[in-house]
């Protein structure tokens, strides 16, 4: 990735910008990783397609209820396998974010130049919580765009109208949702990354472990003493509960669900996707969300007074 | 007002004790050479005054508390250390754009024309560069830099002589402009004697010794006694003594130079010599 040779004005610093930057040109696994997940789930679709799994494009044999759920499986598979990458790469991103420029040293040069300790952290924060969405989403579009377009090419030789997939997908729908999904997953997500950040901070090396291992040393504890797993249900609803919390299932509409089931009878594969729509007002009326975004924020700034107390080697 | 002041700087490391009150007054426009053995506390001084590490004391760098007032300080201070070393996957154009782009005194003309005259790729990534020419590159973002006060803790450790003389020629002649202050710790005190402007010797946390050029060449002779005035030189009380090609050179301090000259040869000691003279006679009855 080069730089644009932009010619910037003596006095006009954007010190978060640059640092944001600089994270970028670090870690080039934060925008390569999506991108690669995308390729090769275009891979696999394309291979699903020439190895004949056709039959899923054509919409026109399937009773009306199934259409719709038809036509969304790949779309929904490849955002949420871009998603699961993306959060794969926050989580090593952030276990690294300010351990790594103390393990190779380049934390003194850092310092030397006028960035605080607290835009340092922010911009750091900022990746996960911000950049790595926002890369993520455009990401997801231009992947979808190009199994839609791949769907239209291979209907369009086979000689068959794709207007039954356009007339399936609810694309403003589906945009809008991606965007929501990544958007309510860096808030619920943003304490899991305030702790690795934090643990990145501390730990000499072997952040993964110190990341992971009290936790789990806790839930132990827990289960020989209580016999509970309040905690490790706890952590697990962090970890991966986002999307449980910000999306409800639409009620089914009981003329569908029996149509489905009539025709689940016979074809066996078919079956009544329920509808998954977006529920801002559960997510953000979810006390823990806000109890989390608290503590992501004590979190940060414990990582910033850390960052600044950090005697150098 | 003085560019560095310093009363009673005390730093311990548990029950080791870095820095043992030091006072320290650095005027502007100085270049003053710390120099230390090993763990003798140069870095540690240097990090307070970097606002790097807590200390105990006063100290105040361009009137400013360097702990407390760290984010403003650093838009005027400027430092090189052995152990600040450039990340190796910055490429060299990374490193002029984000400078440019996070110091506000950064001229990025001057890195560019500086960086022109060495054989470094704007391509390049510090990996891929000789340990040589990433001192150069961090001097080339160094001296575009407008800063009033810069910091070098050994700057050129494990360079080769010519990098190392091109360094500080470069800091002399293109940099230095007596409105700036530079403090630099080095064991290579032979290339930097007649660079500095200031000489203090720092032993176990303590300064103990500090003086100006103009006054370290007028205090302290050297002489190469002839063997038969051996006897009547060391009456006069030599600060050390050493023998070298089967002769007596001893050192002494704010002694008559026209009487020495009669005994022997007299020239002015190198900073290596004082040192040893100082330190050498301490540091060998403890190790």
């Amino acid at each position: 990735m080069n730089a644009p040779a932009a010619i910037v004005p003596v006095t006009r610093v954007r010190p978060f910008y640059w640092s944001v930057r600089r994270e970028l040109w670090e870690n080039r696994s934060l925008y390569m990783a999506p991108r690669v997940a995308a390729a090769v789930v275009l891979i696999g679709y394309v291979l699903g397609l020439i190895m004949g799994s056709e039959n899923q494009l054509d919409l026109s044999s399937l009773p009306p209820a199934l259409v719709r759920g038809r036509a969304l499986v790949p779309y929904g598979f490849s955002a949420f396998a871009i998603m699961a990458t993306m959060v794969i790469v926050a989580y090593f991103y952030c276990l690294g974010a300010l351990q790594g420029e103390r393990g190779d040293r380049s934390l003194l040069f850092w310092k030397s130049l006028p960035v605080s300790d607290r835009t340092t952290v922010l911009a750091k924060a900022a990746i996960p919580m911000l950049v790595l969405p926002l890369l993520t989403f455009a990401v997801i579009v231009v992947l979808q765009a190009a199994i839609l377009l791949l769907a239209c090419a291979f209907l369009a030789a086979k000689g068959k109208s794709a207007a039954a997939l356009w007339n399936a997908l609810p694309i403003m729908s589906m945009l809008v949702g991606y965007f929501y999904a990544l958007l309510t997953m860096a808030l619920w997500n943003a304490p899991v990354y305030g702790w690795l950040l934090l643990v990145s901070a501390w730990a000499q090396r072997s952040t993964f472990l110190w990341a992971t291992l009290p936790l789990l040393a806790v839930s132990c504890i827990e289960k020989i003493a209580f016999d509970s797993w309040h905690f490790a249900a706890f952590l697990q609803g962090r970890f991966t509960g986002s999307i449980s919390r910000a999306f409800s299932v639409a009620p089914p509409d009981p003329a569908l669900v029996a149509e489905a089931a009539k025709a689940g009878a016979h074809s066996g594969r078919a079956m009544y996707i329920p509808e998954t729509v977006p529920d801002p007002a559960k997510f953000f009326g979810n006390p823990e969300l806000w109890l989390g975004l608290a503590a992501a924020v004590a979190l940060i700034a414990v990582v910033i007074r850390l960052r600044r107390l950090r005697e150098p080697v | 007002m003085q560019c560095i002041e310093a009363r009673g700087l005390r730093k311990s490391y548990g029950p080791t004790t870095a820095l043992d009150g030091i006072d320290l007054s650095v005027a502007p426009g100085r270049i003053l050479g710390l120099i230390g053995r090993n763990g003798a506390g140069k870095t540690t001084a240097l990090n307070a005054i970097l606002g790097l590490t807590p200390y105990q004391g006063e100290l105040t760098v361009l009137g400013r508390n360097p702990w407390s007032e760290r984010d403003a300080l650093m838009n005027e201070v400027c430092f090189i250390a052995d152990v600040a070393v450039l990340p190796r996957w910055l490429k060299v154009s990374q490193a002029l754009d984000y400078v440019a782009g996070v110091h506000p005194r950064f001229d990025r003309a001057k890195a560019e024309a500086f960086l022109a005259r060495t054989t470094i790729k704007r391509g390049s990534r510090v990996k891929e560069l000789s340990k040589g020419m990433v001192t150069q590159l961090h001097l080339a973002l160094v001296m575009a830099i407008d800063a009033k006060l810069l910091v070098l803790d050994e700057p050129t450790l494990g360079l080769d002589i010519l990098f190392r003389k091109e360094f500080y020629d470069s800091l002399l002649n293109d940099y230095f402009d007596h409105s700036r202050t530079i403090v630099v710790t080095t064991h290579q005190v032979e290339e930097v004697q007649h660079v500095l402007t200031d000489l203090m010797f720092i032993d176990r946390g303590r300064i103990v010794l500090s003086t100006s050029m103009e006054d370290f060449e007028s205090r302290y002779t050297e002489v190469m006694v002839h063997p038969q005035n051996v006897e009547a030189a060391r009456a006069l009380k030599p600060i050390h003594e050493q023998q070298a090609f089967g002769r007596s050179i001893l050192l002494f301090d704010r002694a008559d130079r026209d009487q020495l000259a009669t005994l022997g040869e007299v020239r002015t000691p190198s900073i290596a010599d004082l040192f040893v003279a100082v330190i050498g006679g301490t540091a060998g009855g403890a190790s």
